[in-house]
């Protein structure tokens, strides 16, 4: 179900070169920190707080279009595969990965999809939040992305902070409204077998990358 | 460019020339110093290309464009000075109709509806803004909320859209055309920066507000006064319908209006504990870094302008 096809190729080009480029460029307008922190090629994982729908695209926007098929976002399967026209956009144009959320779910086969790619060779983007929450805030870090390191030696984790996207788009809103917006990225975290103290790095990480965002509020 | 009138076509050449000099200096610093790390300095020049070869190509297009060009040019200032400052997340579709705003200012200049024009933004906007706020009802930090607004669209917007406005003024210096007092305008308040910064760094001494800019000299500031008063006295009656007593004048005071836009607007980096607004011009920071002075001349000079001869 997650193989890329030539079609979704090409619609992600026109999608990404046509709308979602220009929309960024233009109606945000990043500040990105250390471009030359983000791994170039896979297998790699990028990690991010996540505010808005937008976080997605800014990510995959910051590589070239050649690279796009390269970038799998994970997400998650209960909301994008919900609808039948979201999830042929979702899996198609985007090229997400889906993650069933729920519990109940076979824990060692959670991650299959993930590791296939990672082995092809693919870029992961995951939120470890699990899902949107409260404008410019982390919450709470869910552990999947420690698993992942886990199975795979030697591969390391960079944490990107993004600023601004739950102002421009947030959950539960329609309007986009033009904000410049920052993406500072981090230094790659190495895997460490506590999970907890792993999870606690990142946050430390993403706290500390948004301490250098330009377009603070008055509240934080 | 042959059908550009001729002072503006010499003005061109000049800035063009200017460029050039700049390049070719920065190549011999780095030549003489090999050790020296002249990164900055080369990328500020070469955004000076970028930002005049842009300029230069709008306003050649044709007057719609150009105007068009100044509109975004707001747009883009605009969402800058929204993402810096502090504003409330119920607020989002206040701003989404200050932006909204932007097109019906610049459609007025357009149409060359001068009272419309004048008006829009200190009349309407101001008076009805507040009410989009008020129907969504959050009343903490209101006050804060609406001043922020009202003034980042006053800045961003009326101020600016002056220099479009110089545009559709009907041509009175015709080897200048319609281009001549845009180009006076933007050289001059450019100047000025430049000449501050440059007799600041050779004779500065004494500071003048330490608190906000503690690179700002007296001898900077009196240096780049007295040398745009000068230059702006000899080109003035060629760029402008202006003569020359009147264009030293000017001079003068954009010289001090310029100063008063950068130390402003450095105020407000100050208070974000921000360096740059931005990071979209390498080299310069952001938009509102680069038309901070711009901000305060543009009105000024077109009120100037107008009064005296139109």
């Amino acid at each position: 179900m997650i193989e890329v096809t030539p079609l979704s190729r090409v619609l992600k080009l026109l999608f990404f070169g046509l709308i979602v480029k220009p929309l960024v460029l233009f109606g945000l307008g990043l500040n990105v920190f250390h471009r030359e922190r983000l791994p170039q090629r896979g297998p790699a994982i990028l990690a991010a707080n996540h505010n808005s729908h937008l976080d997605t695209l800014v990510l995959m926007s910051l590589y070239p279009l050649g690279q796009l098929h390269r970038l799998r976002p994970v997400a998650a399967a209960d909301y994008f595969l919900a609808k039948r026209w979201l999830a042929w956009f979702a899996l198609n144009v985007i090229g997400i990965i889906p993650l069933k959320r729920e519990r109940t779910s076979a824990r060692h086969s959670l991650f299959d999809d993930c590791y296939r790619a990672l082995d092809a060779g693919d870029i992961l983007i995951v939120f470890p939040e699990g899902s949107r929450g409260a404008p410019e805030q982390i919450g709470e870090l869910k552990r999947g992305v420690h698993h992942l390191l886990k199975a795979r030696e030697g591969l390391a984790v960079t944490p990107i902070a993004l600023h601004g996207l739950g102002r421009a788009l947030p959950k539960n809103e329609a309007l986009l409204v033009p904000f410049n917006c920052d993406v500072v990225i981090g230094e790659p975290l190495p895997y460490t077998p506590d999970a907890e103290e792993f999870m606690r790095q990142m946050k430390n990480s993403l706290q500390e990358l948004l301490r250098s965002c330009i377009t603070r509020r008055g509240d934080d | 460019m042959s059908d550009v009138p001729l002072y503006s076509r010499y003005a061109i050449y000049g800035i063009v020339a200017l460029l050039v000099i700049a390049s070719a200096t920065r190549l011999l610093l780095a030549y003489r110093n090999p050790a020296k790390d002249y990164t900055e300095l080369r990328q500020r020049i070469q955004s000076w290309w970028w930002m005049i070869g842009i300029l230069l190509v709008m306003l050649l297009a044709s007057k719609t464009i150009a105007i068009t060009f100044f509109g975004v040019l707001s747009f883009l200032a605009l969402k800058e000075f929204f993402s810096i400052v502090p504003t409330r997340q119920a607020d989002r579709r206040v701003l989404f109709w200050a932006y909204v705003a932007i097109a019906f200012q610049y459609y007025w200049i357009a149409t060359d509806w001068y009272g419309m024009f004048i008006v829009f933004i200190p009349v309407y906007v101001f008076l009805l803004l507040p009410m989009r706020a008020v129907l969504i009802g959050e009343t903490q930090g209101f006050i804060q909320a609406l001043g922020t607004v009202h003034w980042g669209v006053m800045l961003c917007v009326f101020c600016v859209s002056h220099i479009a406005y110089l545009l559709v003024l009907p041509v009175q210096n015709v080897e200048a055309g319609y281009i001549g007092p845009v180009l006076f305008l933007l050289f001059i308040t450019q100047f000025n920066d430049v000449c501050q910064y440059i007799w600041g760094k050779l004779l500065g001494r004494h500071k003048i507000i330490p608190k906000v800019s503690p690179k700002k000299t007296w001898e900077g500031f009196i240096g780049g006064l007295l040398s745009v008063t000068v230059v702006s006295g000899f080109v003035a009656p060629w760029l402008t319908p202006l003569d020359r007593a009147e264009g030293f004048v000017a001079g003068a005071f954009m010289a001090v209006a310029g100063f008063i836009g950068d130390v402003v607007l450095s105020s407000v980096k100050r208070d974000l504990h921000i360096k740059d607004s931005g990071t979209l011009i390498p080299g310069h920071g952001g938009i509102l870094d680069r038309i901070d002075s711009l901000i305060y001349t543009a009105p000024l000079f077109f009120h100037y302008l107008r009064y005296l001869h139109y």
